[in-house]
């Protein structure tokens, strides 16, 4: 689904990601854990085409992003919960949902995305209840779900979130991430990027672990969670033998 | 003062009024899909009434009026496309003084189309001496065409941006131009959207007010101001703001007369201009929190 070799990027002089390479195959969670400013967001934002990558090569179902447009990417199936939400706040929840489903409507019609828009509301049946609201007076769980709810509109290949637990209770965090095992379940494909190492290995099939812009460790969720490391550095417990 | 020269007084401030206001929504339209102020809104105003004029040679006003309304909505979207459009990722300040430098560009062309002459369209109905009496008033019936355009605009304009899909996209971009770049919305295409729309609500405005401002080719200038003043008296981006600040202005402009010489009503929006922006920069309408997390 999404294969990245050997990438480079960042921001002017400043080298924030230097030779990365990871993949994403269809069907699976994939995590990315790291500390702040290890480089997760500007990751995502190289994929989408938010950043340009100045080597390397980045496919996404086959297709080189690295000239693309950020809404040619989006249009191509990949999607991306930004991070802090960054719901439309002026805007009501189900114009933030229908928004999302801008791609959509534009690929398969205006039926499509109410359809949609009703899967959503399935999905998230809080949004249902607040579908009249302004997204800015939504609670910060309830802007993360509509967040990822927007995202979804548009019935992406692959739906990257970037820190979706950040600033919210565990209880919420816990049924966030209930949701992302149910996109699974419903065939989608995800890449997590997460500080809260625990909890996305938890749901992950593999993971990746990003320290200073470069790919320290990787594996399957499990090997990673065993590891001595990434105990000590991420998961605040230190194992003596 | 009588009573009758009061609410004559009252008619003029609020006829004056609301053309501010349509100079102010040209301004809040672009302001609020990119973040500028684009100074060249007095000539888009200016240039509606100018074209409308040259066309009513050839052909019956209401043509005339339309033409120059797609004309300068035409000019609006190529003045974005040649000099906003490309530019990589400007700052606020830079793509400011690029539309002053081309509100000079579009005057001194208008000089050198039109010359200095005073010109005006013809009055839609009636003529310079025709009146409508209502109650202790009497007001040319260009006026009610000047509030009746007036109105219809800001209503149509509140329906396009709540319903249409094309009015949410662009209020999308204003609310968070990433997220809605990340929805796969083409955000380059609604800043030259924006260009035209305003454009052509100038050029309208121009064209109703014609027979009674007369137009010349540095008339968009003190409009500009005008409307920069109500555009930020009703907070920045707020239209229903800006309607009520214009009325006000041009209220306090009409009575001012009595009190101080004509020649110093300029004067009197660009102290209000001064006060407010010392005063209460986020206007009388707007959201000081908001205007906090603005980028100027």
């Amino acid at each position: 689904m999404l294969r990245i070799r050997n990438m480079e990027a960042g921001y002017g002089n400043l080298r924030v990601l230097k030779n990365i390479s990871l993949h994403v195959d269809g069907g699976e969670i994939v995590t990315m854990i790291g500390a702040n400013g290890a480089g997760k967001t500007t990751l995502l934002h190289t994929i989408i085409g938010l950043v340009r990558p100045t080597r390397g090569e980045v496919l996404f179902l086959g297709q080189d992003c690295r000239r693309l447009e950020a809404r040619r990417i989006v249009a191509a199936g990949c999607a991306l919960v930004p991070e802090g939400r960054q719901v439309f706040a002026t805007m009501s929840v189900e114009e933030n949902l229908i928004l999302g489903g801008h791609v959509l409507q534009q690929r398969e019609g205006r039926a499509a995305v109410l359809r949609e828009l009703g899967h959503q509301y399935e999905l998230f049946p809080v949004l249902r209840e607040r579908r009249q609201q302004l997204a800015g007076t939504l609670s910060g769980g309830e802007q993360q779900m509509l967040a990822m709810g927007r995202a979804l509109m548009s019935r992406p290949r692959l739906v990257m979130m970037d820190e979706p637990s950040t600033g919210l209770a565990p209880l919420v965090v816990r049924d966030i991430f209930r949701v992302v095992v149910r996109l699974r379940e419903e065939g989608n494909t995800v890449l997590l990027v997460e500080q809260n190492a625990r909890a996305a290995l938890g749901i992950a099939d593999r993971g990746y672990v990003l320290e200073t812009g470069r790919v320290i460790l990787q594996g399957p969720a499990g090997d990673l969670l065993a590891n001595r490391d990434v105990q000590r550095a991420y998961l605040g417990r230190e194992k003596i033998a | 003062m009588t009573a009758d020269l009061f609410f004559q007084y009252l008619f003029a401030g609020i006829t004056y009024g609301i053309m501010y206001a349509i100079v102010a929504i040209g301004f809040n339209i672009i302001y609020n899909t990119t973040g500028i102020i684009n100074f060249a809104q007095g000539e888009f105003v200016m240039l509606g009434g100018m074209i409308a004029i040259s066309l009513l040679h050839f052909v019956p006003l209401p043509l005339a009026v339309a033409g120059g309304v797609v004309i300068t909505m035409l000019v609006g979207a190529l003045i974005e496309i040649l000099f906003i459009r490309w530019l990589d990722n400007p700052s606020v300040l830079r793509m400011i003084i690029i539309t002053i430098g081309l509100s000079i560009l579009i005057r001194e062309a208008a000089l050198h189309i039109w010359g200095e002459s005073i010109r005006s369209l013809p009055y839609f109905y009636g003529n310079e001496i025709t009146t409508i009496t209502l109650g202790p008033v009497r007001i040319s019936p260009q006026v009610l065409w000047v509030l009746g355009v007036c109105g219809i605009v800001v209503l149509l304009l509140s329906v396009f941006f709540k319903v249409t899909p094309l009015g949410r996209e662009m209020r999308a971009c204003a609310a968070n131009r990433r997220a809605a770049i990340l929805c796969g919305i083409n955000a380059r295409n609604m800043v030259t959207f924006s260009f035209m729309l305003s454009a052509g609500i100038g050029a309208l405005a121009g064209c109703v007010m014609s027979p009674i401002t007369y137009t010349q080719y540095d008339s968009g200038t003190p409009l500009a101001i005008k409307g920069f003043t109500v555009a930020i008296l009703g907070g920045l981006g707020n239209s229903m703001g800006a309607v009520a600040a214009g009325i006000l202005l041009g209220i306090i402009e009409a009575y001012s007369i009595s009190f101080v010489p004509l020649a110093f009503q300029d004067a009197i929006s660009i102290t209000i201009l001064l006060i407010i922006l010392f005063v209460r920069p986020h206007g009388l309408f707007g959201s000081g929190e908001a205007a906090r997390l603005k980028e100027f």
